[in-house]
């Protein structure tokens, strides 16, 4: 729609004081919109782009400016094994707090929503993680993962199990930093699932039981598509966090032992400001824009598709 | 009633309760370990003395006075300006017709998906530029305007009836006094569950205020426990404990408070 259609979509309206009322309507909408807009542009838009073009510019050191080195930065990314690692790393943390955390808050969302005895405590419990600071229980983490006297241990000790070095093997510490990213994030996501819940009809439930169907019939036939909505909102910020929680990365193992819990955001921070490769890290920037860019498009042709009966 | 579902409602209360114990056994711990002398904090015996040494011990050894400053202060700014500029940008949304509404609209859930954490190399240049790099201003520039705040306010704001405004307007009231009088007043339940949303976001975020701050006077709680716990201490779980809750304090205890209020506000967050 251009602006001329836009100003003159009333055909009877083209009398020069209606014209001039229009417009002075449309200069005061932008007006309210200006500020707002100011701070998204200069820190999403206007970011994001130019971050596309400073990855084909070489790193500005001291006296030399940056100059034009085309898709260095990415030839480079294709032959640094670490970004390979955090890539891989990356995908194995999503693909495992993803469905965890969401199986989790159902679960979490059901039982609480059931009158079930506590049920305040158990909400309370569930949801307790949600507003605490991540870098603040990653301290607390660390503990628990200690070798020797961490808790984990003595606990497995206890039971005659020999105790591993959660943080510092380096085939079970992306494990450990995952459970801790479910542990943070479940009780979130069962929030939007407990409000869904209780916005579904109570008839259902009286249906269903006067039918004598089971609960876990009841949940899969009936509870489970209602709450289809609620699970692709749920998923597709499930799939924005695996790219966005570093903070108990950077508290519990700096990506370490050996790269082995290095994330993408947590790389490019690395990138940018330890080693202050600014070319590099906008390269590793552009890579984050397009899986989330992915991460939209597939939210917008395939996900919001499917929940149109809404 | 039919046995298998008795047996199974005790199974299930069962596991919510365990999984309940579990998911506040990291916290369990850190009040065991803080409120005990640090010989205690790896093991559990009943008789333990109790003690407040680890909070004092924690508080002299970093300046957390004023990190508990700067948190508030960047905290309440960034509400402020979330509030005032998302209130006129939903508004211009919710009631005006004008070009490239969609378009606009459509540019401002970009941010949705691409949160500023994600720029934080480019956002580092601009604050350079902009003579902000280590203040607290700097720390909050990027969040001033937020997509959720404006979602979240234009939906709200669209299901005020239009008598309401008609009646307003009939009396003389300008735009801005139809906001103030009438807009405003009706999204309050909206406005007091993005404000603590945002408020237990800006309290716990680490990534672009450890980017930005390099001193005392520009550092918030969350990077000042990071450097408190990685460099001044070596592993004296007391006090590491001790200092972690303090920095989670505020915003526990007002969450066991207002409790309800809180999942009430993050539910109201959540349906669109």
């Amino acid at each position: 729609m251009g602006l001329t259609s836009c100003l003159f979509d009333k055909p009877d309206a083209l009398g020069s004081r209606q014209l001039m009322q229009t417009l002075r309507l449309q200069i005061y909408a932008y007006l309210l919109l200006l500020p707002a807009f100011i701070f998204l542009v200069g820190f999403t838009h206007y970011p994001a782009l130019a971050t596309l073009f400073d990855s084909l510019m070489s790193t500005p050191r001291g006296s030399r400016p940056a100059v034009f080195v085309g898709l260095d930065n990415y030839q480079g990314m294709i032959e640094d094994p670490i970004f390979w690692k955090s890539l891989v790393n990356n995908f194995w943390f999503a693909l495992a707090t993803i469905p965890i955390s969401i199986a989790l808050s159902i679960t979490m969302a059901l039982w609480v929503n059931d009158k079930m005895t506590g049920r305040q405590f158990l909400r309370m419990s569930y949801f307790l993680p949600t507003v605490l600071p991540m870098i603040a229980v990653a301290n607390i983490w660390i503990f628990f993962y200690t070798p020797g006297y961490g808790l984990i241990n003595q606990v497995l000790q206890a039971f005659g199990f020999a105790g591993q070095n959660w943080l510092g093997d380096p085939t079970l510490v992306l494990g450990s930093v995952t459970v801790v990213a479910i542990w943070k994030e479940a009780g979130f996501f069962m929030i939007f699932y407990l409000a869904a819940l209780q916005g579904l009809s109570p008839s259902y439930k009286e249906a269903a039981a006067l039918e004598g169907a089971s609960s876990w019939y009841f949940f899969r036939r009936v509870q489970w598509p209602l709450l289809m909505p609620t699970t692709i909102f749920v998923l597709v910020n499930a799939l924005i966090n695996a790219f966005r929680m570093v903070d108990h990365i950077i508290v519990m193992t700096k990506g370490g032992p050996d790269n082995a819990s290095s994330l993408l955001l947590f790389y490019l921070y690395e990138v940018g400001f330890k080693f202050w490769d600014q070319g590099y890290a906008s390269a590793l920037t552009a890579v984050l824009l397009a899986l989330l860019a992915f991460v939209g498009l597939l939210q917008f042709f395939v996900l919001d598709r499917r929940t149109h009966y809404r | 009633m039919r046995a298998p579902d008795a047996h199974a409602g005790w199974l299930s209360t069962l596991g919510a309760w365990l999984l309940a114990l579990l998911w506040i056994l990291p916290l369990l711990y850190a009040c065991w370990a803080a409120f005990h002398p640090s010989e205690y904090a790896t093991k559990l015996v009943l008789t333990a003395p109790l003690t407040l040494n680890n909070f004092s011990l924690a508080w002299d050894a970093a300046p957390f006075a004023r990190y508990f400053f700067n948190t508030s202060l960047l905290v309440t700014t960034i509400l402020f300006m979330q509030l005032l500029l998302c209130t006129l940008a939903a508004y211009a949304f919710a009631r005006y017709e004008f070009c490239g509404k969609n378009l606009l609209f459509s540019l401002v859930l970009i941010q949705l998906m691409i949160m500023p954490e994600i720029l934080i190399v480019r956002n580092y240049q601009t604050l350079t530029k902009l003579g902000l790099v280590d203040t607290l201003f700097g720390i909050g520039l990027p969040y001033f305007a937020s997509a959720f705040a404006i979602f979240l306010l234009r939906q709200t704001f669209r299901t005020i009836p239009k008598e309401l405004v008609e009646a307003a307007e009939m009396e003389g009231a300008s735009s801005l006094q139809v906001l103030r009088h009438v807009y405003i007043p009706l999204a309050k339940p909206t406005y007091l569950a993005f404000a603590l949303v945002s408020v237990s976001y800006h309290w716990n975020n680490f990534l672009w205020p450890l980017v930005v701050s390099n001193s005392v006077g520009s550092r918030p709680l969350t990077v000042g426990l990071q450097v408190f716990s990685s460099t001044d201490q070596g592993i004296d779980w007391s006090i590491i404990t001790a200092a972690t809750l303090l920095t989670s304090g505020p915003l526990l205890i007002g969450f066991l408070i207002f409790q309800r209020q809180f999942v009430q506000s993050f539910m109201r967050a959540g349906i669109k």
